[in-house]
């Protein structure tokens, strides 16, 4: 059967290595053994200096760069035949995106996979952190479109690598003065840019401000790639990550002013707002399928299917 | 007991292009050229010299091309030195874990330049494009100096800024709008209100008041005066107005083809040049 044909296939997986290296001809996960080797020394490099980026040489993937292709590689480099994988993107498990990297990576290994939070090893995600507090027995990784946060400032990627090198961060700065002076406030929702071991500043990838917090100190390995711009990240576990902020103007969170979920009936976690296109009224959801439904769960309440109300 | 000089600079040299052994020997006011005849090369200056009390106010004259603007980028490490040495005096500890005494500047880390620039150092520009953001606001010009040195408080850096451009008269209600709105007076004000930012030691103005008509001169000058006096700075002045090097400089140096052909006090130099090109300079003032 060839891999595409064996992808669609709706049956039994079935987690026998052998049995679907046999039919598929891939090597185990796709990537050859050289290329994981340089992504997993790039990856040791980026932990070695918490939120410097490292090139690698960024390969062809069967999915065009920039749907996710530096989270994929890292993925792939680093799982093993016990892993079980969870892919969310925004939160979610079953959106297109989601599906089918979770598809191609076990079409490739034949991985177990989840949609929760806590069985999961390895988790692939675009512009979330899950609710659930991680251990450190797991690793998060982040797909990530743009990795300079400087360059919002900067558009020269010599210059920014200059700025990084001598830690000239005062445009940066410079520009949190400005919107401060403009609107009062920081304007900036997502990519908010932080201080990664009192020496680099680093874009999260397009997290939500509240999942910046979970970075700090957290026990999870944080593993970000980005697959376009070629370029590999880390949070170590235990590294001090703070949001850029002024002494009398604090980073903040987003405040859903008393909303809550109207699937789980949870008010702690980040909300997506829907608006129903028949009625008009607004309604928020969790934006972490995999809690919500766990919530729901354990209040033994009916539910849908995850895909059915992925937004 | 004798003063000690804030900034002592020995024989600093920079030459463009790939330069051979026979380009000092080629170059300077005798041959009257500062382009090497064997490979090219220009050299924009060789063996200036010179040291900066504190408190002083030092002229550097010449006409344009004689290498008085690349002496002042050299000092604030806009360029990058083909050879040279510059030692810093400093009163007080401002930066942590780095003792400057004794250690030439020139051969610092990119790093460690930038922390002195930022902590001791102020240069206004003769080009307000060159010193200013134009698209950011004259409040936010401040703060960049002002972040640089590890400021983090709104309020504080608002309020230094606010005070910082009341002192070089520029409506504080202005303080947001970018300089590109301003004329070329206030932005010259607003560049020495970014350079003051950070308490500087030394200050470097490079023609400064080229390009401002007289009334508008004669107000800067007065407040850079106001200013040295109020503050103690030290300064570096270099303009090709003999007029300003009058009114503002102690002492006076002259250069030519990259080379200081004469150097004394300004009075002296004015009312009795010795070198054959300073006669020239001061007879031809109208």
């Amino acid at each position: 059967m060839k891999l595409k044909e064996w992808m669609n296939t709706t049956g039994d997986r079935g987690q026998d290595i052998e049995v679907r290296q046999k039919h598929n001809d891939y090597n185990f996960a796709f990537i050859d053994e050289g290329t994981k080797r340089e992504i997993r020394r790039k990856i040791l490099k980026a932990v070695a200096i918490p939120g410097y980026q490292v090139p690698f040489g960024s390969r062809e993937l069967p999915i065009a760069r920039g749907w996710g292709t530096g989270g994929i590689q890292i993925t792939l480099s680093i799982i093993g035949p016990d892993d079980i994988l969870k892919v969310i993107d925004q939160g979610c498990d079953g959106s297109v995106n989601a599906v089918n990297i979770k598809r191609f990576v076990t079409a490739v290994t034949g991985v177990k996979t989840t949609t929760d939070t806590k069985e999961a090893t390895i988790i692939q995600t675009r512009h979330r952190i899950p609710e659930e507090r991680m251990t450190e027995e797991q690793i998060l990784v982040l797909q990530v479109p743009y990795p300079e946060a400087l360059r919002t400032v900067e558009p020269s990627e010599m210059e920014t690598r200059r700025m990084h090198g001598e830690a000239d961060y005062s445009r940066m700065w410079l520009y949190l003065y400005e919107e401060i002076v403009k609107f009062k406030e920081i304007s900036i929702g997502a990519r908010y840019p932080v201080m990664v071991n009192g020496r680099y500043i680093m874009d999260p990838s397009p997290i939500p401000r509240w999942d910046i917090p979970k970075l700090n100190m957290a026990e999870t390995l944080y593993l970000f790639g980005a697959g376009r711009e070629k370029r590999i990240y880390a949070v170590p576990p235990y590294t001090k990550v703070e949001p850029l902020e002024f002494e009398d103007f604090k980073f903040r969170v987003e405040d859903f002013k008393g909303a809550v979920c109207a699937r789980c009936g949870s008010a702690d976690t980040f909300l997506d707002e829907i608006i129903d296109d028949a009625t008009g009224t607004r309604i928020y959801l969790c934006s972490d399928t995999g809690y919500c439904d766990k919530v729901i769960e354990s209040k033994g309440r009916e539910f849908k299917t995850e895909a059915d109300q992925c937004q | 007991m004798p003063i000690i000089p804030i900034l002592d600079v020995r024989n600093l040299t920079k030459i463009y292009g790939d330069g051979c052994h026979l380009c000092l020997r080629s170059t300077g006011p005798e041959y009257e050229t500062n382009v090497c005849r064997h490979c090219g090369s220009i050299v924009a200056c060789s063996d200036v010299s010179f040291e900066l009390y504190p408190g002083e106010i030092l002229g550097i004259v010449g006409e344009s091309g004689s290498g008085k603007s690349t002496v002042l980028k050299l000092l604030h490490f806009d360029l990058d030195v083909t050879s040279g040495e510059m030692y810093i005096q400093k009163p007080e500890a401002r930066i942590q874990n780095l003792d400057l005494n004794g250690k030439n500047l020139f051969l610092l880390s990119a790093y460690q330049k930038r922390q002195i620039k930022n902590f001791f150092m102020g240069i206004v520009y003769q080009n307000p494009h060159l010193g200013l953001r134009m698209d950011v606001s004259a409040g936010g010009n401040i703060a960049e100096r002002l972040i640089m040195a590890n400021w983090r408080n709104i309020a504080m850096i608002r309020d230094r800024a606010s005070g910082l451009l009341e002192k070089t008269e520029i409506p504080v209600e202005r303080m947001d709008e970018p300089p590109r709105n301003f004329s070329g007076g206030m932005q010259q004000r607003v560049q020495i209100a970014k350079a003051l930012s950070n308490d500087p030691l030394l200050l470097f103005l490079d023609e400064v008041t080229t390009g401002l008509d007289v009334s508008v001169q004669a107000r800067v000058l007065d407040l850079i005066r106001k200013l040295q006096r109020e503050l103690q700075l030290s300064m570096i002045v270099v303009s090709h107005d003999l007029g300003v090097i009058r009114l503002l400089c102690q002492r006076t140096v002259v250069m030519r083809y990259g080379r200081i052909v004469e150097k004394g006090l300004t009075d002296q130099i004015l009312e009795d040049p010795q070198h054959p090109y300073t006669q020239i300079l001061v007879s031809s003032q109208l």
